[in-house]
């Protein structure tokens, strides 16, 4: 049967599976396969909180969608055109967002009645002709494929079995016109010490491209020409290693020893796990006893003067808050990763949402404030942090970078900046005692920053004592005068506020001023901006702000809002930064509020909008 | 040639910050800061290497009145704050004042972890056996039926065994002191401050305003029928000579001199934990005498250490970190 090729703009395929079949490590390699092509893409990684349930049940399975195009684009997509469903509870959990007439392609060996009923299919969906009405059907005997391709290896059959995900891959390969070199190439280094599974692999993807190519079931193959980006050099890049490269960048620009104090938890660890790689750089890692001595050894770092970072997620933010505020106090630059996940308590650790932004704001005992920065994309968490360091080491604060599960696991290319093009870091450090002085002044501030001076353990003739009873402005004693308690409260907000002086000018996507705007912070910002495109082609007047920097909220962000007539807020939570700015602009925003652990869907939110356009 | 430059050697004064002490009068912890005051100058190291850390209580207001470096935190974090401290700077002596509840209370999971890591840090933990700050409640160091404000039909907490939590923990320096013990108090911070490693040290204060008289049989006219001065490579004897230890077993039992030999003896040696773990356990016994001294120490590398080895080990395998390098590593690919 001859063989067409169509070419198409985008396409979003989602690989399910049992948490043992791989998904994750084929999702990877179909994205760096993309990525190497050209192709702009974004990623969804979506797996259980449990590292192995039970085989074939609903709770283990998982997932990896992608986004892949030759045009640009901003999330991992709303719902997939291609499902590869590796057992009968990957096709149940996931059936339900395929698009109408979408693909699937399953394994029919995993179809056995045990795997169905643990699925809770009432009757097998490949004989009762129900998947066949709506979508496009490719069941595959893939277990007997791989066994074929593997025969005559000294391999046992189990082995030869796991690699029925490169399988799957291969044929999603040919369906997109795509090479295997560089899936090979990854196969051959990743078992370099075992070559027969190496082997085994490759024979797998190789029979599943070979399988599309000869089958005579599929008839037809997509191609997805390379994106335009800006011209640079490029690498794939997930948020959370992004992130740890950014404090990285911040050290190395500020000639600092880096120090890193956390206690394991998902989804921040491969912060800690990358940074407690770069030991060549000089970076100390320092896995605590708990999230507490997470904090409070950075905290201890930072006195002694160095640039002292933690990460976590919620439920560690929550614990840390206490030494928060004495970081607040104590005016020493920290900080605080919190890679937000489902809450409350212990939630949904695997899975995304945004709803930790007030506790950032306002989680702490007393008058406390804090600056949050969040990223945007995977991508973006390598300036945020890096910008959150800077703005820390300069005002001598803690800074929170608020980031999420889906920023921190998902992945986008980026372009690769270099150290020299980065904003210079100024930092606080004091070697002498000022002449005026006899004594040293831990709280003698800087005019333009309020920043106090950093006089680090080690340096003779600035000895001196901080901590957390409120201190005298200036001379930096305990001190429990009314006056000066009001004073360092009020000096404590500014130091915030100040950072807006020199924050730049908001971008505006679209018109500065119509019928709505769309202001939207985080990770929803790719949804938002999908949204505000889709919008803006069918003719509304629609423009984006994304939030870079929530407190202190950038000045002309009031000007900005008063020159839209609506201004609706997609949040993944139940309204949070919709409470911050209707207290501080008094304008009657409207939210959008999904908290489904899951990015937001741009198709939906454009349906909100329009709604509210009217 | 050099020249060098007459530098007069510190003394009490230099180690005085200006604030005023505000203990209550007749606590014991003037006693203890007044010793470290007098004693850090003879340990011959520059003033501005001194950090001393503290959590929340009485005794954390310690890092005050010493004029070195200081800062005191939050309840029960003074061990990890430390330990940034040390980890980013390890030639800086690093010091820890804690209390009874601030380190084994809210600051429990902290304290085994520090001495389990052997972070090279110097742990006073003044040991009133009540909550002096919050007015007078038990601590985990009261002693069962104690009747506080909190406890008024007594306490039915049992309490913690400060040196054999220690052992316990892997620490590889554990001492005990007494406040009114002056001159033994300054060796026990000598030994410390010489100490590589976690050094634990337990110092018996006196909260005279909530728990007078707690260690009064330590400190009495009778003192030394109480007490043992435990020294390395000596025989375990007290009161004046007239009694000593003997090991039936496992089982130690307090023997008269008249009846025995000093070479019948316990022998004390520092760096047998199997002896530093039933030494341990003749704290508050009601027949063998109060160890004080050095239980325990061992030499054994340090956290600290290692983890600076392991940057160098990484410098010399992989060279020093080039940031551009790493930022263009992985599959990258020329958009043009």
């Amino acid at each position: 049967m001859p063989k067409t090729t169509k070419t198409l703009d985008l396409a979003v395929i989602r690989f399910a599976g049992d948490s043992g079949d791989g998904m994750q490590l084929t999702g990877g390699r179909f994205t760096d396969t993309a990525a190497v092509l050209g192709n702009d893409l974004s990623t969804l990684p979506d797996y259980p909180a449990e590292i192995r349930a039970p085989a074939g049940s609903l709770a283990g399975v998982s997932a990896f969608q992608i986004q892949f195009s030759s045009k640009e684009i901003h999330t991992p997509g709303d719902v997939p055109g291609v499902l590869v469903a590796m057992n009968p509870a990957a096709l149940k959990v996931h059936l339900p967002e395929l698009i109408l007439g979408g693909t699937i392609i399953l394994n029919t060996d995993a179809f056995s009645k045990k795997n169905l009923s643990l699925a809770g299919f009432e009757s097998n969906p490949l004989e009762d002709g129900s998947l066949e009405e709506n979508y496009k059907v490719f069941s595959i005997e893939m277990n007997k494929m791989v066994t074929h391709a593997c025969e005559g290896m000294d391999l046992p059959a189990k082995m030869v079995l796991r690699s029925r995900n490169l399988f799957a891959l291969g044929v999603l390969y040919w369906m997109y016109d795509r090479p295997l070199e560089p899936t090979e190439n990854w196969l051959e280094t990743k078992f370099a010490k075992k070559p027969a599974i190496a082997e085994a692999n490759k024979r797998a993807l190789n029979a599943g491209y070979n399988y599309g190519d000869t089958a005579e079931i599929f008839t037809t193959r997509y191609k997805i020409e390379k994106a335009i980006l800006p011209p640079g050099k490029y690498r794939n890049i997930n948020g959370n290693y992004a992130t740890a490269l950014g404090v990285l960048a911040a050290g190395e620009k500020a000639k600092m020893n880096l120090f890193y104090g956390g206690y394991p938890i998902t989804p921040a660890s491969d912060i800690l796990h990358a940074l407690s790689s770069w030991k060549q750089f000089g970076v100390k890692t320092f896995q605590a006893e708990d999230e507490i001595a997470g904090i409070t050894s950075a905290i201890g770092a930072a006195f002694a003067g160095n640039l002292a970072v933690t990460a976590t997620s919620g439920p560690g933010v929550a614990l840390k808050s206490e030494a928060l505020g004495l970081a607040l106090i104590t005016e020493l630059p920290l900080l605080v990763i919190n890679v937000q996940r489902g809450g409350p308590s212990t939630g949904l650790p695997t899975k995304t949402e945004q709803s930790d932004l007030l506790q950032a704001m306002y989680g702490r005992n007393g008058e406390a404030p804090i600056p949050i920065i969040a990223a945007a994309t995977p991508g973006d968490c390598f300036f945020a942090a890096y910008e959150a360091s800077r703005i820390a080491l300069k005002y001598m604060t803690p800074v929170f970078l608020l980031t999420d599960g889906y920023l921190a696991n998902g992945s986008e290319p980026w372009k690769i900046p270099s150290l020299e093009a980065l904003a210079e870091i100024e930092t606080n450090f004091i070697k002498v005692l000022p002449k005026e002085d006899e004594i040293y002044h831990p709280y003698n501030r800087d005019a333009k920053t309020l920043g106090r001076p950093w006089a680090i353990p080690g340096v003779p003739g600035l000895e001196h004592r901080i901590g957390g009873l409120e201190k005298k402005d200036g001379i930096g004693n305990v001190s429990y005068d009314p006056d000066n308690h009001h004073e360092m409260t009020m000096i404590r907000q500014e130091k915030v506020n100040r950072i807006a002086n020199e924050l730049p000018a908001t971008e505006i996507i679209g018109e500065d001023k119509g019928d709505l705007l769309i202001l939207s912070w985080g990770g929803a910002c790719g949804s938002a901006r999908s949204a505000t495109e889709q919008l803006q082609e069918d003719g509304f007047s629609v423009s984006q702000v994304n939030l870079r920097w929530i407190n202190p909220f950038p000045k002309d962000l009031g000007n900005i809002l008063t020159q839209f007539k609506k201004v609706l807020i997609p949040e993944i939570n139940n309204g949070q930064l919709i409470k911050l700015i209707r207290a501080e602009y008094l304008i009657d925003a409207q939210g959008y509020n999904v908290v489904r652990g899951k990015p937001l869907r741009a198709s939906l939110l454009v349906e909100k909008a329009k709604e509210l356009i009217g | 040639m050099t020249n060098t430059i007459e530098v007069a050697p510190l003394g009490k004064k230099d180690f005085v910050s200006d604030q005023s002490v505000r203990w209550c009068p007749g606590c014991g912890d003037y006693a203890i800061l007044a010793q470290t005051q007098k004693n850090m100058p003879t340990f011959g190291r520059k003033k501005e290497d001194f950090v001393f850390i503290s959590g929340i209580g009485c005794s954390s207001r310690f890092p005050y009145y010493m004029n070195t470096y200081g800062f005191h935190s939050i309840h029960g974090r003074a061990l990890p704050i430390a330990s940034g401290v040390k980890l980013a700077n390890p030639d800086l002596s690093v010091w820890v004042v804690t209390g009874d509840g601030d380190a084994l209370s809210i600051g429990g999971n902290h304290f085994i972890h520090a001495l389990r890591r052997n972070m090279d840090l110097n742990v006073l933990l003044f040991n009133n056996r009540i909550y002096g700050l919050t007015k007078g409640q038990y601590s985990p160091t009261s002693e069962v039926g104690k009747v506080t404000k909190a406890s008024p039909f007594g306490s039915i907490d049992y309490p913690l065994n400060p040196p054999a939590l220690a052992l316990g923990s892997q620490a590889t320096f554990v001492a005990r002191t007494i406040d009114r013990w002056q001159s033994h108090l300054a060796s026990i911070l000598k030994r410390s401050y010489q100490h590589s490693g976690s050094s634990f040290t337990e110092i018996y204060q006196n909260c005279n305003i909530f728990n007078d008289g707690a260690y009064a049989p330590y400190t009495g006219a009778d003192k030394l029928d109480n007490v043992i001065e435990l020294e390395h490579g000596k025989p375990m004897v007290f009161a004046k000579g007239s009694k000593g230890i003997r090991l039936d077993g496992f089982t130690p039992t307090v023997v008269s001199m008249d009846d025995y030999s000093l070479d019948d003896l316990l022998v004390h040696d520092e760096s047998n934990l199997d002896l530093a773990n039933i030494i341990s356990n003749w704290t508050s016994h009601p027949i063998l005498p109060e160890p004080i001294g050095v239980i325990y120490c061992v030499d054994k590398p340090t956290y600290n250490k290692k983890v600076d080895e392991q940057i160098s080990a990484a410098v010399e395998k992989l060279g020093p970190g080039d940031f551009n390098k790493l930022l263009n590593s992985g599959d990258t690919w020329i958009v043009e």
